[in-house]
């Protein structure tokens, strides 16, 4: 815990600074508990994009534990809605590996928020824990997204499928399985297009993917991951749900958590779609993806 | 879910008690302002300038006379929308084009929000419009962000200047050397992704602008930002003095509240928006329609628009009258889908029907769908278009082996095209057709029932002479 944290704090610039100060004061200023202090908790919520939904939800459960154990003093408020958003956010929720190699990984998203740069950063923790990984570049429609996902196979000295520009990405699925199948590999990556999430010929495409890995691998894919970016607002339960939709989410990845941005809208995610966040993206380097810890992600919130 | 319910639909019925005209009292605003701010910021518009609306807004609001026409709830939804042209500005704005060329444009933003594909974009459409672009690759980090923008230069036959990995500052310089030299009227820089907040990288800008004097510094924002959009804007703001925004991956279903953030925060107008991942995907940005957008109300200006430039009128009035006498043949089906099709893809069209935003989180639209009825039809005789009912299984048959469907799929056409021949009976009974037909897409089966509701019911301020 302290790692990220100082990793984070790190981080921070000066934007940032102004509003963890803020919300100290919110904590240590103000002498008992009032309706401005909730009001404010709330602003903190709101401002995070946890929703207003999610944070009037939020509020009035705080309100309700405040009561029962009879809380009075500011601070321990704090900690009590820690608990709160921990208690939310569900237990720590580790990748699913398969019993009997090969284990398939299938990466989701939308435009942007960072699949390749993640499968970059998976693929060299994975290898660090003794795995042999091999990437397939399933985004065969962006310019250069191949080459792409070839220089991050190159950083950590891991192989890459790839095909010409327009392939089926299917086929590209198809023929990394069985590379990975024939070569013993432990880990198998399928990188996807960005997509947006109400485009159903695109999130059809997905679902031929899946089908293709289920028919050559059938106790897989063993994740399929949906990376998200911690700046979006409240569209992320929509890309969660039609993401789900088409292809059965498994888990979550939220990326650039080291901006200002703080992600809340994941807290909304466990309200409505109950998708456990698995991993988290702090940087742009091959050692940027740490385990989603939901205490610190609710520290972290009012760091 | 309680996700967005349009906001009008919300305040009507806050209203509903209140039958009588007269002026709006502070209770009555102060519970539709409830409704204003819940909206808002589902719709991701920041917290803060939802505050400043709302007490605009409110204090407009109070004892303003309620119009003769309008109901109290329809004059509160008027107040909002106006004031938040207000903000948005009314007009578009253009690219400030440099007396002596080469005109600059640096385009900057956080990772991923789009910046090189939109650099491509904004070639293009400049092309189309006669000048002689150049594209300069000045994102030297990430890993072949230079191939992506030499792939997309070769596509659009644009020009790409790049010295590989060789400092961005340097690479800006020499490109203005190089369109100077090679007769380009317009050059723009791509950069590369960057957080706010990083402010060695930030610096690296401020030393490109210092270098090559941009006319234009554009912040490429995706449009499903959520409460940080204004951070974002304001630091890169403060850093350079952006003259615009270009607001991407609008074609997705975000309500697009940081485009009111941005503009709030750094009065830069946003000049165009991303509208698909196609080289063509460009439009520039309507902020009186984002207006509509945000608030849920449905971006009717843009679908009469559109209607307009594409439906000729003859023709419309000729489909009246056969919707009147109810004898549409297959040919008229046919001609109908095109015109759909020709308003861009299906989806956006039936999005800008207000009421039917909502609907569409449920209605999945099938382009393929459309796709197949076209070469349905098309594989049809002129005289099977004309009187679809000689159509029997042999020539179900042909058609599907014409078309490369099956003859499952050409029954279900003929299906839709009979009950669409039905629908119209009820349609032509009602005046003016509103957005009645609207909801039932050939694709028929997938409607739902949210969909039927809300789509006859309401009423459509324009003509919409669609038979689906
Ligand atoms: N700051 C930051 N940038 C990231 C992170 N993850 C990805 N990026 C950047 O986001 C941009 C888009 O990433 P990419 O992997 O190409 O996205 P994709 O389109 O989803 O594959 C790139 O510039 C990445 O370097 C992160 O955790 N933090
Ligand atoms: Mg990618």
């Amino acid at each position: 815990m302290a790692g990220l944290f100082s990793k984070l704090k790190d981080k921070l610039g000066k934007t940032r600074k102004g509003f963890i100060e803020k919300v100290e004061g919110i904590f240590t200023g103000a002498g008992k508990i009032d309706e401005d202090l909730y009001e404010e908790l709330e602003e903190v919520l709101i401002q995070s994009d946890v929703g207003v939904n999610t944070t009037l939800e939020i509020i009035e459960m705080l309100r309700k534990s405040v009561k029962e154990k009879k809380i009075s003093d500011p601070v321990l408020l704090k900690d009590e809605m820690k608990e709160q958003i921990t208690l939310l956010l569900g237990e720590e929720n580790p990748l699913h590996f398969a019993e009997k190699e090969p284990t398939v990984y299938l990466i989701v998203g939308v435009n942007g928020v960072g699949k390749t740069t993640t499968i970059g950063k998976l693929a060299k923790s994975l290898q660090s824990e003794g795995k042999s990984v091999l990437l397939a570049a399933g985004d065969t429609f962006r310019a250069a997204a191949s080459e792409q996902l070839e220089i991050w196979g190159q950083r950590s000295g891991v192989g890459v499928i790839r095909q010409s520009e327009g392939a089926d990405p299917a086929a590209v699925a198809y023929d990394a399985l069985q590379a990975v199948k024939s070569r013993n590999i432990d880990v198998l990556l399928i990188d996807t297009a960005g997509r947006l999430h109400n485009k159903v010929n695109l999130m059809k495409e997905l679902s031929k993917i899946k089908k293709v890995i289920e028919r050559e691998v059938p106790s897989g894919p063993h994740e399929v991951l949906l990376v998200l970016d911690a700046t979006t607002g409240q569209n992320a339960i929509q890309q969660v749900k039609l993401f789900q939709e088409a292809v059965d989410v498994t888990g979550i990845i939220l990326t650039k958590l080291d901006g200002t941005a703080k992600g809340g809208v994941v807290l909304g995610i466990q309200r409505e779609a109950k998708v456990p966040v698995k991993l988290i993206g702090i940087g742009e380097g091959l050692d940027d993806l740490r385990p989603f810890v939901p205490q610190e992600f609710a520290d972290a919130l009012f760091a | 879910m309680a996700m967005f319910e349009g906001l009008s639909e919300k305040l009507q019925a806050t209203f509903k008690r209140l039958r009588g005209k007269g002026k709006l009292t502070e209770a009555d605003v102060t519970e539709a302002m409830r409704e204003v701010r819940v909206a808002l910021l589902e719709a991701d518009v920041n917290f803060k300038v939802v505050k400043d609306l709302v007490a605009k807004i409110k204090e407009r609001a109070v004892g303003h006379e309620v119009m003769e026409s309008l109901t109290p709830g329809q004059q509160v939804i008027k107040i909002v929308h106006e004031e938040i042209i207000n903000l948005m500005g009314a007009n578009e704005s253009k690219l400030e084009i440099s007396p002596k060329p080469p005109t600059v444009i640096m385009l900057v933003g956080l990772q991923g929000a789009g910046k090189t594909t939109h650099g491509a974009k904004l070639a293009h459409m400049l092309k189309k419009q006669g000048k002689q672009p150049v594209l300069a690759a000045c994102d030297i980090y990430r890993p072949a962000a230079i191939k992506q923008l030499q792939v997309l230069g070769e596509q659009i036959k644009v020009p790409v200047f790049s010295l590989g990995q060789d400092s961005p500052v340097k690479i800006a310089q020499e490109s203005i050397e190089f369109a100077r030299k090679n007769g380009n009227d317009t050059l723009i820089i791509d950069t590369a992704g960057r957080l706010h907040i990083n402010e060695e990288l930030m610096d690296e800008l401020t030393n490109i602008k210092e270098k090559v004097e941009p006319h234009e510094i554009l912040l490429v924002v995706d449009a499903m930002t959520g409460q940080d959009a204004v951070n974002v804007a304001e630091a890169f703001n403060q850093q350079l003095g952006l003259n615009g925004v270009i607001l991407s991956k609008l074609d997705g279903d975000t309500r697009g509240g940081a485009a009111l953030s941005v503009k709030a925060v750094t009065g830069c107008p946003i000049k165009f928006a991303g509208v698909g991942e196609k080289i063509d995907a460009l439009e520039v940005f309507h902020p009186d329609r984002m207006a509509s957008r945000i608030l849920g109300m449905g971006d009717v200006l843009t679908l009469i628009e559109k209607a307009q430039q594409n439906f000729d009128e003859k023709k419309a009035k000729e489909m009246e009258e056969k919707i009147r006498k109810q004898e549409i043949s297959l040919e008229d089906f046919l001609d109908q889908i095109k015109q759909l099709r020709n308003m861009g893809p299906l989806s956006s069209v039936l999005e800008m029907i207000p009421g039917m935003g909502k609907q569409l989180k449920d209605v999945q639209i099938d382009e393929n769908e459309f796709n197949k009825a076209e070469a349905i039809i098309q594989s049809m005789t002129p005289e099977e278009r004309k009187k679809p009912l000689v159509i029997k299984d042999s020539r179900k048959k042909r058609i599907a082996r014409g078309s490369g469907t099956t003859i499952q799929d050409v029954g279900k056409l003929l299906k839709q095209y009979e009950q669409t021949k039905k629908m119209m009976k009820q349609l032509s009974g009602m005046p003016g057709m509103g957005g009645g037909g609207a909801s039932s897409a050939p694709k028929g089966s997938k409607k739902g029932k949210k969909g039927k509701k809300g789509g006859q019911g309401k009423k459509s301020p324009f003509k919409l002479p669609f038979p689906f």
